[in-house]
């Protein structure tokens, strides 16, 4: 190497060194030019790798510090002096990256229309390796439209935009995970804003804290919008507590009610480790609706003033005693709920379904109830339940002419471990939805913080995961299971920032990616939304004018 | 600054290394220092080792000075001992120069005898050390063990002809760090050596 070249500035600072060893199986090694320094780098930072006609892009998923001379560990270089210290680092001492490749372009131009393949080969040796440009971001996951909605930032990259095709990722199911104070609840609250901005899907909220719909709250106690506020004329807000809406400033458009009459024995079953309900005691509720009639046995049981009327209702029944009796105990804990009502509900369900066929948007919020998951897990299978059923005869008749399809409904359901652990998956509503994956033009976006405590198989038929920070071992496995390289994308999960950083792979996005999640709650994030809708034409006033987009 | 100086004429070589004989006594240069000899192609040799002797090796010198105040007077009073005594440079081939590039690579043909030596100008000594590539032919030279204070004396005279000197001392620096991969306490002491 010659001196005078040696020392010209590298043309790209971006470049990082150059591939040295590798499989596909454990990817491949990089070592860093003598300039980089390992601490410039980061795991889950994106690269991409040139190869005589390909290219190719993957993540940094392990960083190492090499030594070509082993001793170096027990006899380390007097690097108390400078000129030493300069010389050895990058020289004797050096940076090692690993880096999984995940996609392959091939810069012929037919190829080029296809787009990023799935990398089923490796760099060659001294492929050159660098950060990716903004440019390659763009061509991997697409620019801004209106599909593709800006989710945040790939990790380290201010200027680049990372859009998600809304319309690819409501096809399936998906989640949004993380351990608590992790960023969940504004991530989806981006989510959820992106798919009513880019219209390709109708949803309903089910809003445990009541932070979804009209504002929520920063971790500075700072307000920050809620759906309503952004897009008024095409969010509905209901209520299970008019009381606490009003009392934080919001006029719900419908009070919802729940009548005796609605509650199914289904929905009680769900309940059963929430009310710590046993077995027996879960399944009398089938037996009382066979006694009763099914419109009555909530209403009947609950009415029964014990003694011997209930002894010998347990006898015909043939249920055990003590058993009923819990059923009836924690049962009754309902009439405290004042959404539900002995003299009958409204038809919430008619309403919220009202709403739905028009293309907009539904947050149910719980106010004080949110605390409360038995009511929560109640009213959330309850409505669901029927809502489905509806669909699915609406997509049934759809069968004969496609146009008749309903529109998509995505249903965000919070504490999504609740209705979806391996003992009651198979049970509820949620679980059928999540495993016929879009049969009825309805999906899930479930927010989670315990992923393990999800059934797996439900776990697997997740589209697209966006996975803040997780620590807990079990949270990890379960929810990278079968994901290709996830002994990789592991290290690359434990390892995000506490707040605002999550991982995304899945069917929606061509390759795992690190994003720094945009920024919501200021004024410059909310005129963000503005500026998409004049940009992608989404503005109410256009559609008024110019008619309804196709 | 300084011009092509002659030091002498070659009186023994090989294709490793050459002896060259001062002109004058005690009018060498030191160790470290890069010279050039011969044409086409012409050599280049760096200074390992100089020594002062008598021109007879069967004639050994004797003290002089007994009645001598300073060690001056004892060449004052016999100015035949700058006859009779001789300084011979030995260097090591380090690369030639062939039509308008230099090669830092062993050499084919020793430089004849009566070659004469030249010490190299700022000017070469920064052509030649822009690259650094006989490092290796010195550093497993098996020419003599002290070699590495040659290598360390050369860079340092290098470093001062270079624009940016401590530039310069890095590259050097990660070239010796490439050499010796395995040899690290060589590397320190080396390194160590150049750095002051
Ligand atoms: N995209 C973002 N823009 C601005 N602030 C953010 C963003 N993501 C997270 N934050 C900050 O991090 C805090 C925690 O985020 P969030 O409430 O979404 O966490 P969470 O995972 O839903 O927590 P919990 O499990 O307690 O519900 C927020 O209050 C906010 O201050
Ligand atoms: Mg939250």
């Amino acid at each position: 190497m010659n001196y005078e070249i040696n020392n010209q500035p590298y043309e790209d600072t971006n470049i990082l060194g150059m591939v040295v060893s590798g499989s596909l199986n454990n990817g491949v090694e990089v070592k860093l030019k003598p300039e980089k320094s390992v601490s410039e780098i980061k795991v889950g930072r994106y690269v991409s790798i040139e190869a005589e006609s390909l290219k190719f892009f993957g993540v940094v998923t392990d960083i190492e510090l090499g030594a070509t001379d082993q001793t170096l560990r027990v006899n380390p270089p007097e690097i108390s002096n400078p000129f030493i210290a300069k010389v050895i680092s990058g020289s004797t001492a050096y940076g090692v990256i690993q880096v999984e490749p995940m996609l392959i372009l091939s810069q012929d131009e037919l190829d080029l229309i296809d787009g990023p393949q799935p990398a089923k080969t490796i760099p060659p040796h001294f492929s050159k390796v660098s950060f990716a440009s903004d440019k390659d971001v763009e061509t991997v996951f697409g620019l801004e439209s209106n599909t593709n909605f800006w989710l945040g930032n790939p990790l380290d990259m201010d200027t680049a935009k990372l859009c998600l095709n809304i319309e690819e990722f409501i096809k399936r199911s998906n989640g949004v995970f993380g351990k608590s104070g992790t960023g969940k609840t504004f991530l989806t609250r981006l989510l959820l804003l992106g798919i009513i901005q880019r219209g390709v899907a109708s949803q309903l909220v089910f809003d445990m804290q009541s932070e979804y719909g009209w504002k929520g709250f920063s971790e500075e106690s700072k307000e920050v919008k809620g759906l309503k506020q952004m897009f008024s004329s095409k969010v509905a807000i209901f209520s299970l507590d008019e009381e606490s809406s009003k009392r934080r400033g919001v006029n719900p458009d419908y009070v919802v009610r729940i009548g005796y009459e609605d509650i199914e024995p289904g929905d009680i079953a769900v309940l059963k480790e929430t009310l710590n309900l046993s077995e027996v005691a879960a399944d009398a509720a089938y037996s009382l609706e066979r006694f009763y009639g099914s419109n009555k046995w909530f209403k009947e049981f609950l009415s029964l003033s014990g003694g011997d009327e209930f002894i010998e209702l347990a006898r015909s029944l043939n249920i055990n005693q003590a058993a009923l009796s819990s059923l009836k105990n924690r049962l009754s804990r309902f009439k405290r709920f004042d959404f539900i009502d002995q003299s009958g509900g409204n038809d919430s369900v008619t309403q919220i379904l009202s709403y739905l066929d028009r293309g907009m948007h539904v947050v149910l919020e719980f106010g004080r109830y949110g605390s409360d998951l038995a009511a929560y897990m109640l009213v959330a299978n309850l409505l669901t339940r029927r809502i489905y059923a509806r669909y699915a005869i609406l997509a049934e008749k759809a069968l004969g002419d496609p146009t008749q399809q309903p529109t998509p409904l995505v249903i965000t359901i919070e504490e999504a471990h609740k209705f979806l652990s391996p003992d009651i998956a198979s049970q509820t509503i949620f679980g059928t939805i999540a495993r016929e994956m879009r049969k009825h033009n309805v999906t899930l976006l479930v927010v989670d913080q315990r992923p393990s405590g999800i059934d797996d198989e439900i776990m697997s038929q997740l589209g697209t995961k966006i996975t803040c920070l997780l620590d807990n071992e079990k949270d990890l496995d379960s929810v990278l299971t079968g994901v290709s390289g996830n002994r990789k994308l592991r290290s690359v999960l434990s390892r995000l920032e506490s707040k605002q950083q999550a991982l995304i792979f899945g069917h929606a996005v061509p390759m795992p990616m690190v994003i720094k999640v945009r920024d919501y709650g200021t004024a410059t994030s909310y005129g963000d939304f503005q500026i998409e809708d004049t940009k992608f034409n989404f503005d109410e006033d256009n559609e008024d004018l110019f008619g309804k987009k196709l | 600054m300084n011009i092509n100086k002659r030091i002498g004429e070659v009186v023994e070589s090989s294709s490793l290394q050459f002896t060259v004989q001062c002109y004058d006594l005690y009018k060498s240069p030191n160790i470290g220092t890069l010279v050039k000899c011969g044409s086409d192609p012409q050599l280049f040799g760096i200074v390992y080792d100089v020594s002062n002797k008598s021109m007879d090796p069967a004639r050994r010198p004797v003290p002089r000075g007994r009645n001598e105040n300073k060690e001056e007077e004892v060449y004052l009073s016999n100015p035949q001992l700058n006859r009779l005594l001789i300084t011979e440079v030995n260097c090591v081939l380090v690369g030639y120069q062939s039509v308008d590039e230099i090669n830092q690579s062993p050499v084919s043909l020793p430089p004849m005898i009566h070659s004469f030596v030249i010490e190299c100008s700022d000017e070469e000594l920064k052509r030649f050390s822009s690259c650094l590539d006989f490092l290796p032919l010195l550093l497993e030279s098996p020419v003599l063990n002290s070699i590495d204070e040659v290598i360390s004396s050369f860079l340092i005279k290098s470093s001062r002809v270079h624009d940016d000197s401590s530039r310069f001392l890095i590259y050097a620096g990660k070239e010796l760090a490439f050499n010796l991969s395995g040899q690290l306490i060589r590397l320190n002491n080396l390194l160590k050596r150049i750095s002051k």
